[in-house]
C-alpha cells in the first residue's frame, strides 16, 4: 500500500452505516454460513467457561476439603443431583467430574474446529466473490481508464484492498460476537457464584482497558514509524541498488553510507519507541491480573472463613481471572481492522462504482466487410472524462482545452485493398487503429463499417473484424500455444500449427524445448525481438480476420530474421483488407493507397509512384526512413 | 567464515548487555514461581481457618512478588530487544556498507528486488533470531524447569506425568508451525502468480480487448481464483485443527491434574493449597512451551534466512590498486589494443585511441555497437584488461578507482536521479559545492528557465514525492551534476538525447567555452552534438570504423556522411508545421 494510502487510512472512520450496508450484501449469499458461525461461537464459548465451574462443583461436592460447605452454585448442583436420586460418592463424582470435563473439552474441540473451518471459508468465498466482480469489471472498463490509473494501483484494489476485507469477516465480524460471549459468560457465572466477591473482581477490569487502550493506541503509533521508516529504507535501497554505479562513479560511498545510517537509526529508535510499549505493556497486565487474585485472596477469602463462599467457587474465581484478560484486550484490537476495512472497501467500492462510458449497446454483426471508412474523424485523448482516484491538481491545468491528436481525418478502404500510414512518430497513426477498435470515441466524425457506425456492432462483433498486430508484442506468461490462441478454444492446435508455419515461426519454436507446449516467460523474456515479432504474426493468423490491422516494429534485428518477417508480412498481407502503419519499404510499395500523416493531419495520398512524383513530404519521409533499404 | 561465525560476532559486540538481560530473565522467572506457592499457601491457611489480617498479608505477597517479576521482565525485555535491535541496525549499515563496494557485474546479475528483501525481510527474521527467539528460549527454558521442580516437589507423580506433556506440545507446535509456514507461503506464492496474472492483464489490456478475449480472461482468472481458495481451504484445516487442538492438550493436563489432584485430596495425600498451587505452575508451562515450539522454527527461519545474507557478504570486491597519482593528472587518455569481452562475447575489438589534454573525442556508432563499455572501462565500472587503458601515461589499474573518479565527471546513459531536490542532486557531483556553484552549474546545463517555472526553484523535489521531471530535464540536471564536479575529464555517454535541437544548441555552446583544458569524450546518436570534436570515431561491432574530422568524415562518405545527411532532412521537417 502507498504512503498516500496508508495516510487515507488513518483518516477513515471505523464505521460508516452506507459501506456497511453495501458490505453486509456480500454476506448475504453466504448467510447460512454466517449464522451457523456465529451460533457456533455462541456454544464455544460455553465451552470455553465451563471447566473452571466443574472444578468448582466438583471440590464443593465431592473433594469436601476441610471446612468446605457447598454454597451457591454448587449447592445448586448438588440439590439437583439429589433431587433425580443420583447419589455419588467421592471418588466416583470425581471421575464423573472429569467425564463431564472431558467432553467439554473435545464438544469445544469439535465445535472451535468447525467454527474456525465454516468462518474462515467464508471469507474465502466472499474474497472469491469480490476478486471475480473487480476483475469482470476491470475488464469492461474503458481503456481510457487505464490511460489515467497505473496498473499498481489497480492491482492493490484486487489484492491488499481484499484482503483487509477478509480481515473484516474473519477476524472482525465473528470473532467479536465470540469475545463479547466469553466475557458475557464469565461475567455471569461469577455473578451467579458470589455477585460481591465479582464486584471486587471487575473493579480492575477499568484498570485492564485504560491499560490496553494505552498500549493500543502507542503501539499503533510506533507501529506506523515503523512502517513509515522501514519504508524510507526501502525506498532509499530501490533507490540506491538500481543506481549504484551512479553512487560509485560520483564517490559518494562515504556520504550515501552516512545517510542510510541515519535512515538506519531512525528505524532502530522507532523500533525501540515500540519495544517501550510492550517492554511496559506485559508486566503492567501482569501485575494487575495479580491485584486480581491479590484481591480474591482477601475478599474472597474472607468470605470463605464467613461461610458465604464456597473453597471450590474460590478456586474458579481464581481461574476465571486468567482467562478474563484475553477477549477485553482482543476487543480493542478490533478497531484497527475495522478501520482499514472500511477504508479499503470504500476504494473497491469506488473502483466498482466507475461507469463504462464505451457502451457495447450496439447489435448488429458485420456478415462480409465490405468497407472501412473515417468520416471527419477529430480526436484528441484529454477531453472530459472521470478523473483518475487520487489524481493532484497538476493535471488539471491540462484539461482545459483538448491536444487534437487527429483533425479532420477522412479515408476509406475497401474489401481488399491495402491502405499503409506513414508519418512521424506521434502523427497519430496508432490513434487510428485505436478509434477503429473502439478503444475511445472520437469527439467529432464518424467510423463506419459498412457504411454504418461502428457503436451499432456489438462489441465483439467489432473486434473481431479485426487483428491487430502492434509494434509492442505482448506475450503472456504461458506456453506457445496459448499465446497464439490467446486461450480461444475455437481455435484448434492444427490451426495453431499452420499459423505458426506459415509465418515461420515453427522454426524456432520446434528448438525450444518443449515446442508448442514451451513457457514463455514474463513479458516473453528469453525470446528474441525477431521470435516474439513472429509469434504475433502467427496469432493474428490464427484469428484469421477480414482485416488486418499491422503496426510494423521499427527495431532492427539481424538479416536474416529481418527477411523472414518481410515473407510473414507478406503471408499475412496476402489477399486481406489491411490497413499497415508501415515502416518497411517494401509493404509501402505494396499498398494501393499511402496516408501521409503529419501532425494529426492526412497531408498527402496516394501510391508510392504518384506521391514520389512531386516533392512533398513523402518524398522527404522516404529518404529519411527508407533509403537504407534502398541501398541494402 | 561461516554465517554463525558472523552471527556470533554481532553477538559478541553486545556481550555485557546480553548478559545483564540474562540476569533479568533468571530473576523474572525465579520470582514468577513464587506466586502459585503464595496462592496455595494462602488457600491451605483458609482450609485449616485462619484470620482476615494473614489474608491481608498474602494479598500484599502476591502483589510484591508481581511487582519484582514486572520489573525484571521490563528490563528483561527492555535490554535484549533493544540489544538486537542494535544488532540488526549494525549488520543493515555494514550490509549496505558491503553492497556500495561490489561492482557492477554484481548488479547485472542481481535483480534489485531480491536484494532488498535480503536487506530488510531476511535482515528481519534474523533479528527474531537475536532477539525474541533467544530471549524466549532462555527464559521458556527457566520456567518451565522451574515450574517443573517446584512440581516435583509438590507431587512427583503428577509432575513427571506432567513432564509428558513437553515433547507433545514443543512438538505439536513445531510440527504445525513449520506445516502452517509452509502452506502460508504456497498461499502465497500463488497469490503471486494470480497477482502477476492480474498485472499481465492489465498491462496488455489492448491486447486483451483487441482479440475480444475478455471473457476467456475472466474465465482463467476464474480459475486461478478457484484454486487459490483450494490452497487456502487447506490452510484453513491446518490452522484450524492446529489452535483447537493446542487448546484441548492443554485443557487435558488441566483434566488430568484435576482427576489424579483430587483423588489424592479425598485420599488426603495432598491439600488443597498443593492442588491450586500445582495448577497454577501447570498453568505457567503452557506458554512457555508453546513459545519453545515456535521459537525452535524462528532459529530455523533465522539461520537460512542468515545464510542469504551470507552469500552476499561472501561476493568480493573488485581489487582496487592503492596506487595514486601526487599531482592531479592532465588528462591525457590512451587506449592501446583493447579488446574487451562479457563471457564470451566479444564487445570491443583492438581499440586504439589517443586522447591529448584539452581534446574532445566525439563517439558515433549503432545501438550495441561498443560505445558505453568503452566508457565503462574507462571509468573502471569495468575492469579493463592491464595495460590497455593509460591516464597521464600510467596504467589505469595502477590508479585508485576512489582518485580516478575523482577526476571524472560523467553524464551517463540512463539518467540516474535520486528524489531528493535538484540542488541535491546536483551536489551530488561535490558534496561541498556552494549555491553559488550549483547554480552556475545548473546554468550551464540549460536548466534555468525550467527551474524558474518550478514551485520551489532549484530547492524542488523530484521524484515520487515531488514533481516528474521530463527526459530532458533529467539529462540536463545530470550534466549540471557532472559539471560541478569540475572535472579533469568530462564524458557525456549520449546525454543530449531527450533534449530537443534548440536547447541541445544552448548546452552545446556553454560546454564549448567548459571544455576548454579539460579532456572531453562525447558519445551521441546525434551529428550536432560531436561535429565541433577535434575528433571523432565511428564504432562499428566493437570496432573503429571510421576517424577524423568532421568534415574529412562527411567527405568521406561512409556512416557518419549518411546519419548526417539524414539528420539534416530530419530537422528540416521538424520545421514544417
Amino acid at each position: 500500500m502507498s504512503d498516500i494510502e496508508k495516510h487515507e487510512d488513518e483518516g477513515s472512520k471505523a464505521f460508516d452505516p452506507r459501506l456497511t450496508r453495501r458490505l453486509l450484501g456480500y454476506l448475504r449469499p453466504h448467510r447460512l454460513r454466517a449464522s451457523a458461525s456465529v451460533l457456533l461461537v455462541i456454544v464455544a464459548s460455553l465451552f470455553e467457561i465451563a471447566g473452571p465451574a466443574i472444578t468448582a462443583v466438583a471440590i464443593d461436592l465431592f473433594v469436601k476439603p476441610a471446612g468446605a460447605k457447598p454454597l451457591g452454585v454448587s449447592r445448586q448442583v448438588g440439590e439437583w443431583l439429589a433431587g433425580h436420586g443420583i447419589v455419588l460418592d467421592a471418588l466416583t463424582g470425581i471421575n464423573f467430574a472429569a467425564g463431564v470435563y472431558l467432553f467439554v473439552l473435545t464438544g469445544g474441540f469439535i465445535v472451535l474446529y468447525s467454527q474456525m473451518v465454516l468462518m474462515n471459508l467464508m471469507g474465502q468465498y466472499i474474497m472469491f466473490d469480490l476478486r471475480k466482480q473487480i476483475f469482470s469489471h476491470l475488464q469492461r472498463l474503458d481503456v481510457q481508464y487505464f490511460d489515467r490509473n497505473p496498473v499498481g494501483r489497480l492491482m492493490t484494489r484486487v489484492t491488499t484492498d481484499v484482503d483487509a476485507l477478509n480481515d473484516l469477516f474473519t477476524a472482525g465480524f465473528v470473532a467479536i460476537f465470540g469475545d463479547i460471549f466469553v466475557l458475557a459468560g464469565i461475567i455471569g457465572v461469577l455473578f451467579w457464584m458470589n455477585w460481591r466477591l465479582a464486584l471486587v473482581l471487575f473493579s480492575i477490569t477499568p484498570f485492564i482497558i485504560l491499560v490496553s487502550i494505552w498500549f493500543r493506541r502507542g503501539a499503533r503509533i510506533t507501529y506506523r514509524a515503523v512502517r513509515a521508516r522501514i519504508a524510507a529504507i526501502n525506498a532509499f535501497l530501490q533507490e540506491h541498488i538500481s543506481g549504484m554505479s551512479t553512487v560509485q562513479l560520483f564517490n559518494r560511498e562515504d556520504k550515501e553510507a552516512e545517510k542510510f545510517g541515519g535512515l538506519n537509526a531512525r528505524h532502530r529508535d522507532a523500533n525501540v519507541d515500540a519495544i517501550f510499549y510492550y517492554a511496559v505493556f506485559y508486566p503492567l497486565i501482569e501485575l494487575i491480573e495479580t491485584v486480581g487474585l491479590a484481591l480474591i485472596v482477601w475478599y474472597g477469602g474472607g468470605k470463605v472463613i464467613q461461610g458465604t463462599l464456597s473453597v471450590g467457587a474460590l478456586v474458579a474465581f481464581f481461574q476465571y481471572s486468567q482467562r478474563f484478560y484475553q477477549p477485553i484486550s482482543d476487543l480493542s484490537e478490533k478497531y484497527n481492522i475495522l478501520q482499514a476495512a472500511m477504508a479499503a472497501s470504500e476504494r473497491i467500492f469506488k473502483l466498482l462504482d466507475t461507469p463504462v462510458k464505451i457502451k457495447d449497446e450496439g447489435t448488429l454483426t458485420a456478415g462480409t466487410l465490405e468497407s472501412v471508412e473515417f468520416r471527419n474523424v477529430w480526436f484528441a485523448y484529454n477531453e472530459g472524462g472521470p478523473r483518475a482516484e487520487g489524481q493532484g491538481p497538476r493535471e488539471e491545468v491540462g484539461e482545459a482545452q483538448p491536444d487534437w491528436v487527429l483533425k479532420n481525418v477522412s479515408f476509406r478502404v475497401n474489401r481488399g485493398e491495402r491502405v499503409a500510414l506513414v508519418g512521424h512518430t506521434g502523427a497519430g497513426k496508432t490513434t487510428v487503429t485505436a478509434l477503429l477498435l473502439r478503444f475511445y470515441e472520437p469527439q467529432r466524425g464518424e467510423i463506419l463499417i459498412n457504411g454504418i457506425a461502428i457503436r451499432e456492432y456489438s462489441l465483439e462483433a467489432l473486434r473481431r473484424l479485426f487483428a491487430i498486430v502492434q509494434q509492442d508484442f505482448f506475450l503472456f506468461t504461458g506456453n506457445i500455444a496459448d499465446n497464439i490462441s490467446l486461450g480461444d478454444a475455437s481455435i484448434s492446435p492444427d490451426t495453431i500449427r499452420t499459423a505458426a508455419r506459415r509465418v515461420q515461426a515453427d522454426r524456432f519454436i520446434s528448438r525450444l524445448p518443449e515446442g508448442y507446449a514451451s513457457v514463455v516467460r514474463e513479458r516473453g523474456a528469453g525470446l528474441s525481438v525477431g521470435e516474439k515479432q513472429l509469434l504475433s504474426f502467427a496469432r493474428a493468423l490464427a484469428f484469421n480476420p477480414p482485416v488486418l490491422i499491422l503496426d510494423e516494429a521499427t527495431s532492427s534485428i539481424d538479416t536474416e530474421t529481418e527477411l523472414l518477417i518481410q515473407e510473414a508480412i507478406q503471408t499475412l498481407l496476402e489477399g486481406r483488407t489491411s490497413l499497415v502503419i508501415a515502416h518497411r519499404l517494401s509493404t509501402i510499395r505494396s499498398a494501393d493507397t499511402i496516408l501521409v500523416f503529419h501532425h494529426g493531419e492526412i497531408r498527402e495520398r496516394g501510391t508510392h509512384e504518384e506521391l514520389m512524383a512531386h516533392e512533398g513530404l513523402y518524398r522527404r519521409l522516404y529518404e529519411i526512413q527508407y533509403r537504407e533499404a534502398v541501398v541494402a | 567464515m561461516t554465517p554463525f561465525r558472523r552471527l556470533t560476532h554481532y553477538f559478541s559486540l553486545y556481550k555485557t548487555r546480553l548478559a545483564l538481560g540474562a540476569l533479568c530473565v533468571i530473576g523474572s522467572a525465579l520470582f514468577s514461581l513464587l506466586k502459585p506457592v503464595i496462592i496455595g499457601s494462602a488457600v491451605n491457611a483458609l482450609t485449616t481457618g485462619f484470620t482476615r489480617a494473614m489474608l491481608v498479608k498474602y494479598g500484599l505477597m502476591l502483589i510484591g512478588a508481581a511487582a519484582v517479576e514486572g520489573i525484571f521482565l521490563y528490563l528483561q525485555r527492555w535490554i535484549i530487544i533493544v540489544a538486537s535491535r542494535h544488532m540488526e541496525y549494525d549488520m543493515r549499515n555494514d550490509f549496505y556498507g558491503h553492497l556500495q563496494k561490489l561492482p557492477l557485474r554484481f548488479y547485472q546479475e542481481q535483480r534489485t528486488g531480491d536484494l532488498m528483501s535480503r536487506a530488510t525481510n531476511d535482515l528481519a527474521s534474523v533479528r527474531m533470531l537475536i532477539g525474541p527467539a533467544v530471549m524466549h528460549s532462555f527464559s521458556s527454558l527457566l520456567v518451565v524447569g522451574g515450574s517443573f521442580v517446584m512440581m516435583l516437589r509438590i507431587a512427583p507423580s503428577m509432575a513427571f506425568i506432567s513432564l509428558l506433556a513437553v515433547p507433545v506440545v514443543a512438538g505439536l507446535v513445531k510440527y504445525f508451525g513449520a506445516r502452517i509456514h509452509n502452506r502460508t507461503k504456497a498461499v502465497q506464492d500463488y497469490f503471486g502468480d494470480i497477482s502477476a496474472r492480474v498485472q499481465e492483464n492489465l498491462a496488455g489490456v489492448r491486447v486483451v480487448r483487441a482479440f475480444t478475449r475478455e471473457q476467456s480472461e475472466i474465465d482463467t482468472f476464474q480459475r486461478m481464483n478457484t484454486e487459490y481458495v483450494a490452497r487456502n481451504r487447506s490452510l484453513i484445516r491446518l490452522t484450524s485443527t492446529f489452535y483447537p487442538a493446542l487448546h484441548m492438550l492443554v485443557g487435558l493436563m488441566f483434566v488430568f491434574v484435576f482427576w489424579v489432584g483430587s483423588r489424592k485430596l479425598v485420599a488426603g495425600t495432598m491439600s488443597l493449597g498443593d492442588f491450586v498451587a500445582f495448577q497454577f505452575y501447570l498453568g505457567r508451562m503452557i506458554w512457555p512451551l508453546i513459545a519453545l515450539g515456535w521459537v525452535i522454527n524462528l532459529f530455523q527461519r533465522g539461520m537460512a534466512s542468515m545464510k542469504r545474507l551470507h552469500e552476499v557478504w561472501s561476493v568480493e570486491p573488485d581489487t582496487d590498486s592503492a596506487g595514486a597519482l601526487d599531482v592531479r593528472p592532465r588528462g591525457d587518455l590512451e587506449i592501446r589494443h583493447l579488446t574487451f569481452a562479457y563471457g564470451d562475447r566479444p564487445v570491443l575489438r583492438d581499440i586504439n585511441l589517443e586522447v591529448r589534454h584539452g581534446q574532445t573525442i566525439g563517439i558515433v556508432g549503432r545501438t550495441g555497437s561498443g560505445k558505453s563499455t568503452l566508457l565503462a572501462l574507462i571509468t573502471r565500472a569495468f575492469v579493463p584488461p592491464p595495460g590497455t587503458v593509460f591516464l597521464d601515461g600510467r596504467p589505469i589499474e595502477a590508479i585508485s578507482m576512489r582518485q580516478l573518479r575523482e577526476w571524472i565527471g560523467m553524464v551517463p546513459q540512463e539518467t540516474f536521479l535520486f528524489s531528493e531536490s535538484i540542488a541535491e542532486n546536483i551536489r551530488f557531483g561535490r558534496a561541498e559545492a556552494t549555491d553559488e556553484e550549483v547554480q552556475e552549474s545548473a546554468d550551464q546545463a540549460g536548466l534555468t528557465t525550467d527551474v524558474a517555472g518550478f514551485p520551489q526553484g532549484l530547492k524542488t523535489v523530484i521524484g515520487e514525492r515531488g514533481i516528474t521531471l521530463s527526459g530532458g530535464q533529467k539529462q540536463r540536471t545530470a550534466i549540471a551534476r557532472a559539471l560541478v564536479r569540475d572535472p579533469h575529464i568530462l564524458i557525456l555517454d549520449d546525454s543530449l538525447s531527450a533534449v530537443d535541437t534548440h536547447t541541445e544548441e544552448r548546452i552545446l555552446n556553454a560546454l564549448r567555452t567548459i571544455r576548454k583544458g579539460r579532456t572531453a569524450l562525447i558519445v551521441s546518436h546525434r551529428v550536432s552534438s560531436v561535429k565541433d570534436a577535434d575528433h571523432i570515431i565511428v564504432l562499428d561491432d566493437g570496432r573503429i570504423v571510421e576517424r577524423g574530422t568532421h568534415e574529412a568524415l562527411v567527405e568521406k562518405g561512409g556512416y557518419y556522411a549518411d546519419l548526417y545527411r539524414r539528420q539534416t532532412i530530419e530537422d528540416e521537417l521538424e520545421e514544417i508545421a
